[in-house]
């Protein structure tokens, strides 16, 4: 049951789901830019892709054990995060063939496992694809937390983990925790694609980290507007896919990030004809 | 590393014995040693492939050496309480064309080390990336994105943000390849602005050493190994000039083996 069920507010966050929904979107679509942010720079733009299909291995893990599948899932992301990052930091693989090969293994292990766990289609399409309309107090709650606790870590290693994104080799010879931050990163953005799953569906999570970011970067001049444009642009595409979604009758994660994609092709036009136009001029 | 006193009264700024290091049984650097005194300001040079950016890695703690040991400002770089005293510009043509920071930000990066990673910046950080802003002629770009600066300008972001934790000691691996002769200037006014006000020791990696031969105190020449090591003079005096380029560089050298 929701807390806010009760709270009067303008169609079409007129229903206790529909608020929840919009609470949880919110939270996840300023939070995922965050992290986004750092891994588009360091070209791991489809990180998140790779971890969320070993959460999808985890997911099924879970249905086959029969134990609740958000805890699997993280447990497998953040194994396979972390293998990401030590596969890119020794050099053992380039950063797009160490996310290939984690995002193959985890697809063909969660699909065997699917098969033997021997669940229905619409219970696994429910972590996919997402279930926003079907959040609870306790999910919205978790998000929350989940939100203030990435606001925490990136508040405390933020600044380093720019100073690391911009030149690693510089940073470990000035003493900075270079690999401590990059496993922290590892971690926050696979607890994020776990946390998010619920809502935006694991095929989905990852684009609300990087098409904010995509966006942000055609309009800022700074790395500081970069974050805050890519975190607005976040929030805008989440509540015009929820609005969208309610009027239209579609599905909420896909018309979130649909509309996280449209924001980046006006915004990619209207740059593209200022330069043109700077360039006649 | 027991090779070395426990306590040394006047620390070279960079301190090197015996350094070797392979690549898969090929050799890089071969029983390497050097010292560079604090406040000295000394290029490193030789041909490409001659182990210049091995022997800086191996001296930044950065790789492990086969044989030997280095000692930077007094210690094992890797266990260096104040590894911010520590500058270091790495080899490379240019910052990431799309990046959205501007130069101010991407300066400001060199504090962090020294603040303490975990604190916001203070107004003395905020003083010391204008302050060496205006040093290297870039105060009027710094809210400019780095993106948009010419390879020379980038080349100046890059080593303000190394200088701007005051070092004790600044390590260039060769950041005057590839830009013109004016941003080669501007950058030999940076170095010796900073030489001369903090009195930092400067160990430049380069091809050419006609932009900074006037200045210089101590040249090392490389081939795997030290082919000579001396002062500038000396150096001339063996008939060899110092406004040698990177494609006269195997000539120049065989006339010191």
């Amino acid at each position: 049951m929701s807390v806010i069920a009760e709270v009067p507010f303008f169609w079409p966050f007129d229903t206790g789901s529909m608020q929840l929904a919009l609470a949880a979107a919110v939270v996840i679509a300023a939070c995922a830019p965050l992290i986004g942010v750092f891994i588009v720079q360091r070209r791991q733009s489809l990180m998140g892709d790779g971890v969320g299909h070993v959460a999808f291995a985890g997911v099924a893990a879970g249905f086959l054990l029969d134990v609740w599948p958000v805890w699997t899932a993280l447990v497998f992301a953040i194994g396979a995060a972390v293998v990401i990052e030590i596969l890119r930091s020794r050099g053992r693989a380039t950063g797009d063939l160490a996310l290939a090969l984690v995002f193959y293994g985890g697809l063909a292990a969660g699909s065997i496992m699917v098969g033997k766990a021997g669940v229905s289609g619409e219970r696994v399409e429910n972590y996919l694809f997402g279930s926003i309309l079907e959040l609870d107090t306790n999910d919205l709650l978790t998000i929350i937390g989940l939100g203030i606790a990435i606001l925490v870590v990136l508040g405390v290693i933020g600044r380093a983990l720019f100073a690391i994104t911009l030149d690693e080799e510089a940073s470990r010879v000035s003493g900075l925790p270079v690999a401590a931050c990059n496993g922290a990163l590892s971690v926050l953005t696979a607890v994020t694609i776990v946390a998010a799953m619920r809502v935006l569906g694991i095929l989905l999570v990852a684009a609300m980290m990087v098409l904010p970011v995509a966006s942000s970067r055609l309009l800022a001049r700074s790395f500081r507007n970069t974050v805050l444009f890519a975190v607005g642009i976040g929030v805008v595409a989440a509540i015009a896919g929820l609005a969208a979604a309610r009027a239209w009758d579609l599905e909420a994660g896909g018309s979130i990030v649909l509309c996280a994609s449209i924001l980046y092709g006006v915004v990619a036009l209207v740059r593209g004809d200022q330069q043109t136009a700077r360039t006649d001029g | 590393m027991g090779l070395v006193a426990e306590t040394d009264p006047s620390p070279a700024a960079i301190e090197a014995k015996g350094l070797s290091f392979s690549y898969g049984g090929t050799p890089a650097v071969v029983d390497v040693s050097l010292r560079v005194e604090p406040g000295e300001f000394c290029a490193l040079v030789g041909p490409n492939g001659s182990g210049k950016s091995t022997l800086v890695r191996l001296l930044l703690g950065l790789l492990q050496p086969d044989a030997g040991f280095v000692r930077c400002l007094g210690g094992e770089p890797r266990a260096l309480a104040e590894r911010w005293r520590i500058g270091y510009v790495p080899q490379r043509h240019s910052l990431a064309p799309a990046l959205p920071a501007t130069v101010e930000e991407v300066v400001s990066t060199g504090r962090i080390a020294r603040r303490g990673w975990w604190r916001p910046p203070s107004r003395d950080d905020r003083r010391a990336v204008a302050h060496v802003l205006e040093a290297v002629g870039l105060a009027g770009l710094a809210r400019r994105p780095v993106g948009a600066l010419s390879g020379g300008e980038q080349q100046r972001v890059l080593i303000a943000k190394a200088l701007v934790s005051e070092p004790a000691l600044l390590v260039l691996d060769e950041p005057v390849a590839g830009v013109d002769a004016s941003a080669q200037r501007a950058f030999r006014d940076s170095v010796v602005h900073e030489v001369r006000e903090h009195g930092a020791a400067v160990l430049l990696v380069t091809h050419e050493l006609g932009a900074v031969a006037a200045d210089l105190d101590h040249v090392l020449v490389m081939k795997q190994s030290i082919v000579f090591d001396g002062g500038p003079t000396e150096l001339s005096a063996r008939g060899v000039s110092l406004g040698v380029h990177a494609d006269d560089l195997p000539l120049w050298l065989e006339s010191l083996t």
